[in-house]
């Protein structure tokens, strides 16, 4: 059975490459800076179940301490001119999109497919991993495969992963720091006390008031937390059920469903959604930390009053 | 209400554009004491968390197949594909994008999108070319406009259509905390609930990107004549 943890070494071992060439690369004036970054990653990624809870809590504040205070720097990888990229493009064709089609086609493939695939009555890919799993196989068909076919040196899909991920700098592990913070949140109980501040301040006499005391609340929530799953359950305990359900008699699937798409809308606007707001900021070198969010804001502030409107006219037929 | 104080400085540290990872861990570290825990309670936690979570960062087991492939021009033949589309305008570009996106998500297929597979190496470098061929040459904040909504369409087509498919992880989640609260519903009438919002979001978004044509049409010929 292939399970999570050989995709986890698959990873490890890729950013313990990229942190030897990291530190071998001396065009960069902080290689050793950068080659702990993602050493301790690949650490993290090998070793992490060994390392024990408080361990890897020295091991995050160190990748803290590494990326957070002072910069990490950036390789300069060989790799190809602009020109010579150019020429292969038009040489080689369409072709170049197949290996990068392969990956989504993999994952897709898994999801349908290979989540049924048993040997021998074991099933053939850990349940309930099946999408990363297959994210990872199709990794390893689509490099194989391009491999094979554009014969680049055997440093390359390493080298070229250090000049992506230098320009990924610190955000690489801000989706999974945030992740973690939602952790230390519910340790805590900010959730049950973020949900008695807005209930005490918003009003809720009446129905309209309710309806959009609910999915403004939840668009809000949501962008402190950084997610709707975390906003959800608090803000509907809270005003969805005892208010708009019980009190005014509405239809709790469409409360609950469309109170969930309001919190989607709060999710467009927060840099705490680092995986959609600012790794594409930093995937796509854009100056401005807040570009993606800008973009994205006046769809979601129009969603959210749609989502208002909608819960109040169709959740109390 | 001393436990919010994590959010607060979250909210300041952001606002003061300082890095993200300090903001992050002194949240952490600030709410668990707060909260009444030990710093090595903390610690463990915020330390248990991350291993827990390792599997966010495996999105970047693709770069060294999108980089090898970049190496080779990706970027420059998505661009010369789309050159040879004489009707591709970014805006319908990104339009066309976001209902595949929309539509896939609705089906289950999330995976089949995303930042570091799908808008880095093909949906940005289509978009700028698209843009470049119909508007001219691009200013360097005409570019970066084009690359945020490269990204914005891929989150808006992703959000309003998995809520449509009824094994995603949110109509999981509803389902589940009506439960427990006595009240039974089925996944197919919230993902029914799910499809007016959809529409909704791909009227506006899809309007907002036809617009982009236009703000980028302005924008280039009005450079023509300072």
């Amino acid at each position: 059975m292939i399970r999570l943890g050989a995709v986890y070494i698959l990873a490890g071992l890729l950013f313990a490459a990229v942190a030897v060439f990291s530190a071998q690369d001396p065009s960069n004036p902080r290689r050793f800076r950068n080659a702990a970054f993602w050493g301790l990653i690949g650490v993290s990624f090998v070793a992490g179940n060994l390392l024990g809870d408080f361990g890897n809590g020295l091991l995050v504040l160190a990748l803290v301490g590494l990326g957070g205070l002072g910069r990490l720097g950036h390789g300069r990888p060989a790799t190809t001119t602009a020109d010579a990229r150019r020429q292969s493009a038009t040489e080689r064709g369409d072709r170049l999109f197949l290996p990068a089609l392969v990956i989504p086609a993999t994952a897709l493939a898994g999801t349908l497919i290979l989540k049924r695939v048993t040997i021998g009555g074991a099933a053939l890919i850990e349940p309930g991993q099946a999408t990363l799993i297959s994210l990872a196989l199709g990794v390893a068909i689509a490099l194989s495969g391009a491999m094979i076919w554009l014969r680049p040196p055997m440093s390359a899909p390493a080298q070229e992963a250090r000049r992506l991920l230098d320009s990924v700098g610190w955000a690489a592990i801000l989706p999974q720091l945030l992740a973690a913070l939602g952790a230390v949140f519910a340790l805590s109980g900010v959730g049950d006390e973020v949900g008695k501040l807005m209930t005490g301040t918003m009003p809720l006499d009446g129905r309209f008031a309710a309806v959009a005391s609910y999915t403004v609340g939840m668009a809000l929530f949501t962008m402190v937390m950084g997610n709707a799953f975390a906003a959800f359950p608090v803000m509907t305990a809270a005003i969805g059920l005892p208010l708009i359900v019980r009190r005014f008699g509405g239809d709790p699937t469409a409360v609950a469903a469309i109170g969930m798409l309001s919190g989607f809308c709060g999710t467009l606007m927060t840099p705490m959604a680092a995986n959609f707001n600012i790794v594409p900021v930093v995937l796509l070198e854009l100056n401005d930390r807040n570009a993606v969010i800008k973009a994205q804001a006046p769809t979601a502030l129009c969603l959210l009053m749609v989502n208002t409107g909608l819960m109040y006219f169709l959740a109390f037929r | 209400m001393l436990t919010l104080s994590g959010i607060a400085i979250v909210v300041v540290g952001f606002l003061l554009r300082m890095n993200p990872l300090l903001v992050v861990a002194a949240a952490a570290i600030v709410t668990g004491l707060a909260g009444g825990h030990d710093l090595v309670t903390v610690i463990s936690t915020f330390g248990r968390a991350f291993n827990d979570n390792r599997y966010v960062s495996l999105v970047w087991l693709v770069l060294p197949v999108i980089g090898l492939l970049e190496r080779y021009g990706l970027q420059e033949r998505a661009r010369q594909l789309i050159g040879r589309v004489r009707t591709a305008t970014p805006g319908r570009l990104l339009l066309l994008y976001l209902v595949v996106r929309q539509a896939t998500a609705a089906l289950g297929l999330v995976s089949l999108g995303g930042q570091a597979q799908m808008v880095r190496p093909l949906v940005a470098p289509m978009a700028e070319g698209a843009a470049e061929n119909s508007f001219g040459n691009l200013s360097d904040t005409e570019r970066q406009l084009v690359r945020a909504h490269s990204a914005g369409a891929d989150n808006v087509g992703v959000f309003f259509g998995e809520d449509i498919f009824i094994a995603i992880g949110s109509v999981l989640l509803i389902k589940g905390f009506l439960e427990q609260n006595g009240i039974i519903v089925s996944p197919l009438a919230l993902s029914v609930w799910a499809i007016p919002t959809a529409i909704a979001a791909l009227a506006i978004h899809g309007t907002r990107l036809l617009l982009l044509d236009r703000r980028l049409r302005r924008k280039t010929e009005s450079g023509d004549r300072p």
